[in-house]
């Protein structure tokens, strides 16, 4: 005779099998293939003028026309919503992709952030190259060029997966037709904006480029900026560096920006300068 | 100054005001990164332990920033009613907790300590209190104020409509205002963030929203969260402003980083008087938030509670409409995740009402912390608890210009639904007008932006 519990511990492990080997067969009848339109809809049920819902919606990206369940949201514009943010955390917390990074040949060097953590919370670890990627760094890369280009993650890294193939290829060609000689490119990753100080004082550029990965919004997660500096030194503020942001699809589209950069850079290499200082030169030069 | 103390068999010590604060704080990685945060949970309850004892004179007599040294500081002990003082300097800080928490207080009582109240005792006792005691502390307090209307009545909540867009059009800020009004969003004010912040476009901002109002008769208040230098400027051309916006800190460094004076608010304040739109006599909607200081290199080693709680001392002295707390809009530099983002939300909630302001609470994150949806509902609904003025309204919650999330249309209507609460007294009778609410219910017409066509 078996006791109670051997009994309910039987039946818990025949329920446990059942259950592994109902998971693990192939299922049977149609399978079904969910289309979710990631666009928002107009949600309003009979609205006085759908028309200017339509309006509203192409003018502004805000999330309006969505109507409502009760006072809640409708399932689907909640459901968008979730999803953009779920896109937004993942843009920060993934790393970039290592086979993109190999595609353009990229040397892959870190800063002092061990892990997102320490990365995320301590803003200072994301400015300075660890000790080994300073100590490769003075050893391998070509110094004395004009131009050193770095790719960093910064808070995005769909932002350097989605706009590297197209913009690296177009910014280097615009600065090689200009005759303009430029350092191999760099990858850093969890690094800040000024951890281009750090690099530029080793290796010995002219103007240093960094595009890097843009907070991201629920509108896009794959915004990039480009942030420019000529000769920084430890007097380097904000306001001397030049920023061109908003590049990605929907925006600044990578190829037109790797264009607009390169004039860009030529433009600052002859004046020597960058940031507000830049922007006075060239304001006074055209009026 | 120090203090000693034995817990569990191990000692712990204290050289200041400011390290006792900074320590009995709860945890919060901005402290941490400003490396003045306690290092242990044992040390930390040890320095609540120290604070508890501590008398108020003693937070008088040593302010964590000298008065010589510091604006912040001087606006609020100048402000200070030295007889209410007197009455209770002998109090320890956890005496203070009591009498708070106590049934025999009400909002007269409060209103009348909290005159003699330095920020940093009011800091100091927020540290003693768990959720619960900073829900109820803050629902004993409502502090009312009037511009075109009167916001912090019993028993009604308002929003502001935050209509913005990524580059100021003004045809797509109105879509966006419209279907807010149709939520029943904007009593407490039409309230946009302006990408560009030049006198020419702010003021065709201001123009836009009052016009708007003029033309469909609502009773509300239009501002454009300009810099209060561009406002001043198109207050003195003539534009019309009926609330005047400015980002507060709680030191003069943060401040001057800010580009902001007490002299340059006083001005503010004054042309609003003179040149303003609306009745008063509060004319002033501030900002702040844990953390800016610490973002601007501005903390004076002063734990962000403290000096959020500084701001409110300083933000008093102008009387305003509105004072909207958004701590959480910075990152995970300054408050790591959602359960840091909703202490905060409680504690500023009390802090300010503490101070005897109209406080409103922005639950806000942003895509690199660690917080989402789930979170900030859970902070409007307990802030909603504790009697918050007000909260903002983003359409669908996405702010498609500031890039982060604030409560949306669809949960300010829920919350009104879910206490039990009314719109602001003459715009509740606007909606009525309008159809789109009827005993303090939305009706079937609301969320259709195009009844305003």
């Amino acid at each position: 005779m078996k006791t109670l519990t051997e009994e309910v511990v039987e039946m818990v492990i025949k329920a446990l099998e059942a259950q592994k080997s109902s998971s693990n067969e192939k299922r049977e009848g149609p399978s079904l293939n969910i289309k979710f339109s990631e666009y928002s809809e107009i949600g309003v049920l009979n609205p006085r003028n759908r028309d200017s819902i339509v309006r509203a919606q192409a003018i502004t990206p805000a999330r309006i026309g969505i109507g409502r369940a009760g006072t809640r949201m409708r399932t689907s514009s909640y459901l968008r919503f979730r999803i953009d943010h779920a896109a937004a955390q993942d843009a920060v917390r993934k790393d970039v992709n290592e086979e993109i990074l190999k595609q353009f040949n990229l040397p892959i060097l870190k800063t002092i952030a061990a892990d997102m953590d320490t990365y995320l919370m301590n803003l200072d670890a994301g400015r300075k190259l660890s000790d080994c990627s300073a100590e490769w760094l003075e050893k391998n890369i070509e110094k004395g060029n004009q131009v050193q280009i770095l790719v960093c993650d910064g808070l995005s890294s769909s932002a350097v997966e989605s706009n590297m193939p197209d913009l690296l290829p177009a910014l280097i060609q615009g600065l090689k037709l200009k005759n303009i000689t430029v350092a191999p490119p760099l990858f850093i990753k969890r690094s800040r904006v000024w951890v281009q100080d750090h690099v530029a004082s080793i290796v010995n550029c002219d103007l240093i480029i960094s595009l890097i990965g843009e907070r991201p919004g629920l509108a896009t997660a794959e915004s990039l900026s480009a942030y420019m500096v000529y000769r920084p030194n430890e007097k380097t503020v904000e306001a001397d560096r030049t920023v061109i942001s908003n590049i990605h699809k929907g925006g600044l589209s990578p190829v037109e920006a790797g264009a607009y950069l390169s004039d860009l850079l030529a433009k600052m290499l002859i004046s020597k300068c960058s940031g507000v200082q830049f922007s006075q030169k060239r304001y006074l030069e055209t009026n | 100054m120090n203090w000693s103390i034995q817990l569990k068999n191990r000692h712990f010590q204290f050289s200041s005001l400011k390290e006792v604060l900074a320590k009995s704080s709860e945890e919060k990685t901005g402290d941490k990164l400003a490396g003045i945060s306690a290092v242990s949970s044992l040390e930390r309850m040890a320095a609540k332990v120290v604070l508890s004892e501590i008398q108020l004179k003693t937070f008088f007599e040593n302010p964590v920033i000298p008065y010589e040294t510091d604006e912040v500081t001087r606006v609020i002990y100048d402000d200070l009613n030295q007889t209410i003082y007197r009455e209770i300097r002998e109090w320890t800080v956890g005496e203070l907790r009591e009498y708070i928490l106590s049934h025999q207080t009400g909002l007269q009582e409060l209103s009348r300590i909290s005159q003699g109240l330095t920020s940093e005792v009011i800091s100091g006792v927020a540290k003693l209190m768990s959720s619960i005691d900073l829900v109820m502390a803050s629902q004993k307090m409502r502090f009312q104020a009037r511009c075109n209307t009167i916001i912090g009545e019993e028993r009604r909540l308002a929003f502001r409509c935050q209509p913005n867009h990524p580059n100021d059009d003004p045809e797509g800020i109105l879509y966006s205002l419209k279907e807010g009004l149709s939520y029943g969003s904007g009593d407490a004010v039409i309230g946009i963030n302006p990408n560009i912040d030049t006198v020419e476009s702010v003021s065709r901002l201001l123009h836009m929203t009052h016009e708007f109002m003029e033309k469909w008769k609502i009773p509300t208040q239009n501002c454009v969260l300009a810099h209060i230098t561009t406002q001043i400027e198109a207050l003195k051309k003539g534009v019309p402003i009926s609330l005047m916006f400015q980002s507060l800190a709680g030191t003069q460094k943060g401040n001057e980083a800010f580009g902001l004076s007490k002299s340059l608010l006083d001005e503010g304040f004054e042309l609003m008087k003179r040149y303003g739109t609306a009745t008063g006599p509060n004319l002033m909607y501030f900002e702040t938030g844990q953390g800016s200081e610490v973002s601007l290199d501005a903390h004076l080693g002063v734990d962000m509670q403290t000096l959020e709680s500084r701001t409110y001392g300083f933000a008093k002295h102008w009387k305003p409409f509105m004072v909207n707390n958004v701590s959480g809009f910075i990152g995970p530099e300054t408050l790591y995740d959602g359960r840091q983002m909703i202490r905060a939300d409680l504690e500023d909630l009390f802090m300010g009402k503490m101070h005897g302001l109209p406080m409103g609470i922005a639950p806000t994150y942003t895509n690199h912390m660690y917080a989402d949806q789930n979170d900030q509902e859970m902070a409007g609904m307990l802030t909603t608890l504790a009697g918050a003025n007000f909260y903002m309204g983003v359409p669908g919650g996405d702010d498609v210009m500031l890039n982060y999330q604030d409560t949306s249309f669809h949960d300010d209507a829920s919350l009104r639904e879910l206490f039990g609460l009314r719109p602001l007294r003459e715009f509740e009778k606007w909606l009525e007008r309008m159809g789109i609410m009827e005993n303090g219910k939305l009706t079937e017409i609301a969320g259709d932006l195009s009844i305003f066509d």
